[in-house]
C-alpha cells in the first residue's frame, strides 16, 4: 500500500490535545517541515516527547514558543534558554528523565510491554517512593512504558511502503519512536518506490509507519548552526 | 593560558590508549581537540556515535553528524552509528572506561550535582545520570570556583545529586584532587599557589601530596 501523503493531510490527522513524540536530538534527526506545519496548522495542548527543545526558533522550540504546547517530556534543555525561562515562568510543564530511561521507556512501549526495572536514579530526588520495588531480595525502581498518539519522524530515505534509513546521528531516538507511537508521520527528502534498498539494511520496517511525506529540498533548517562551528 | 586552557591541557592525560570514553556537555568536549590525531581512543556520544572524532573542515562538515552539545563531528574509521537505547545499553552495561563530566558542585565524598539549580538553571538530566552511576571511571572538569568566587568544591553538594558517591578525580583550573576514603588529596597543582591559598578556595578539606606544576 502506498503511505505518501501532502504534508497538509498528514499533519491535519493531529487533534489539538494530542500526546506527539518528535525524533531528534538537536538538529540532526528533528522533522523540520512536520514540526513547521504544525506551527501553520495551529493546534494547541499539545504534549510533547522529546530527547531536548531544539534552540529557540528552530524546531519544537517553535511549537513552544507559540503556546501550543502545554507539556515537554525531555531529558535536557539545557541549550535552550528561552524554554528555560518559560519552564521557571510556570507557562510550561517541563518533565526531565535520564536520557537511556527516556530511550528505553519509549522502546519498551514499541516492543509492545508495559515497563522494566532499572537502579538509575534510583537514589536522586527523580524517584518517588512508590516507584520502588522490592523483589527477591532486591529494590529495583519501576519504569513504566511510554507510548504516543503520533510520532514524528525525519528519514534520510523512505520507500511508499514506509521502510526507512536514517543517516549521521539523526537516528538517535526515530526508531524507538516509530514503534511506539499508535500513528507515525515520516518526512524524507528521498522517497522511492520499493526494492531500492537491500533488505538487512532497512532501520524501521515499514509495519510501524502509517503516512510518508516526501520533501521537495531541505531547507535551512536542516543545515549548519553557525554557533556549533568551531573557530 | 586560560583557565579553560589549563583544565582541557591537563584532562587530555586521562585518557588512556585503548579506552572508550564519553566527553559530556561543556570543557570535556573539547578535550577531543587535544588529542593526538592518531591516539587509539573511541569516543562515544551518548547521541549514538562509537568513533566521534575532531571537526572536519567547512566543506566538507556533515549538518546530520553532532555530538551531544550539538557540535559538528567527524567519524573515525571503524565508527557506529545507533540509537539511542543501544548507546545507553553501552553505557549501563559498563563498557566505558572514562567519562569526563562538567559539575555545579562536586564533594568530598564525591557525589556530583549538575543538572538542576532549582528555579535559576536546570538544563535537566540528560545522559548524565547513567554515565555518572556506570561508568568505571569519572572525572571531573570544573573551574576551582564558580563566576562569583565562590567554591565549587564542597564538603556535602547542597544541589540535588546527579548520582552519589560517583567522582574518582577532579582537574580543576588550580589542581588535580582524587576522592578517596580520607577525602580530597591534591595530587598536582596546575598554578603557583601555596597551600593555605588552595584551601582557600575549597569548601571541602584538602590533604596534600603533590609534585609542584611545572613553569
Amino acid at each position: 500500500m502506498k503511505k505518501n501523503q501532502t504534508l497538509e493531510k498528514a499533519i491535519a490527522a493531529i487533534p489539538s490535545g494530542a500526546v506527539v513524540m518528535v525524533g531528534g536530538f538537536g538538529n540532526p534527526g528533528t522533522p523540520f517541515s512536520l514540526i513547521n506545519e504544525l506551527v501553520r496548522q495551529g493546534q494547541t495542548d499539545l504534549t510533547l516527547i522529546k530527547n531536548d527543545a531544539n534552540e529557540s526558533g528552530h524546531g519544537v522550540s517553535r511549537l513552544i514558543e507559540n503556546g501550543q504546547v502545554r507539556k515537554l517530556i525531555t531529558t535536557h534543555i539545557g541549550l535552550n534558554k528561552r524554554v528555560i525561562d518559560l519552564m521557571n515562568q510556570g507557562v510550561i510543564e517541563i518533565q526531565f528523565h535520564p536520557q537511556g530511561m527516556l530511550a528505553e521507556k519509549i522502546r519498551t512501549a514499541g516492543a509492545g510491554s508495559f515497563g522494566f526495572l532499572t537502579d538509575i536514579g534510583i537514589d536522586s530526588e527523580i524517584t518517588r517512593p512508590e516507584d520502588l520495588l522490592d523483589w527477591q531480595g532486591q529494590t529495583y525502581k519501576v519504569e513504566m512504558a511510554l507510548s504516543a498518539d503520533y510520532a514524528l519522524i525525519h528519514a534520510a530515505q523512505a520507500d511508499w511502503l514506509g521502510n526507512l534509513l536514517y543517516r549521521g546521528s539523526a537516528i538517535n531516538f526515530s526508531p524507538l519512536m516509530a514503534m511506539a507511537a499508535n500513528h507515525v508521520i515520516v518526512e524524507t527528502p528521498d522517497l522511492g518506490a520499493p526494492g531500492r534498498f537491500k533488505p538487512e539494511q532497512v532501520h524501521t520496517p515499514g509495519a510501524f509507519i502509517d503516512s510518508v511525506v516526501p520533501l521537495e529540498s531541505l531547507t535551512s533548517d536542516y543545515g549548519i548552526l553557525e554557533h556549533h562551528v568551531r573557530r | 593560558m586560560s583557565a579553560a586552557e589549563r583544565i582541557l591541557s591537563r584532562a587530555v592525560n586521562e585518557i588512556t590508549s585503548g579506552s572508550i570514553v564519553n566527553l559530556g556537555i561543556g570543557l570535556p568536549t573539547q578535550v577531543i581537540h587535544y588529542l593526538p590525531d592518531d591516539f587509539d581512543v573511541q569516543i562515544h556520544s551518548e547521541n549514538g556515535i562509537l568513533g566521534a572524532w575532531k571537526q572536519s573542515a567547512p566543506e566538507a562538515m556533515d549538518p546530520f553528524l553532532i555530538d551531544a552539545a550539538g557540535a559538528y563531528v567527524s567519524l573515525r574509521e571503524g565508527a557506529s552509528l545507533f540509537d539511542s537505547a543501544v548507546s545507553f545499553a553501552i553505557i549501563r552495561r559498563a563498557r566505558l572506561d572514562l567519562t569526563m563530566i562538567g559539575a555545579f558542585e562536586v564533594d568530598a565524598h564525591g557525589n556530583l550535582a549538575n543538572w538542576k539549580i532549582p528555579g535559576k538553571f536546570s538544563p535537566g538530566i540528560g545522559g548524565a545520570m547513567e554515565l555518572a552511576q556506570k561508568t568505571k571511571r569519572i572525572v571531573v572538569l570544573t573551574t576551582h570556583t564558580d563566576k562569583q568566587g565562590r567554591p565549587k568544591i564542597l564538603k556535602n553538594c547542597r544541589l540535588p545529586l546527579t548520582a552519589q558517591t560517583c567522582v574518582n578525580r577532579i582537574i580543576s583550573d588550580l589542581a588535580v584532587m582524587d576522592v578517596t576514603a580520607q577525602g580530597l588529596v591534591v595530587r598536582e597543582k596546575l598554578v603557583q599557589i601555596s597551600d593555605a591559598d588552595l584551601q582557600a578556595q575549597t569548601e571541602a578539606e584538602l590533604t596534600f601530596a603533590t609534585r609542584e606544576a611545572e613553569s
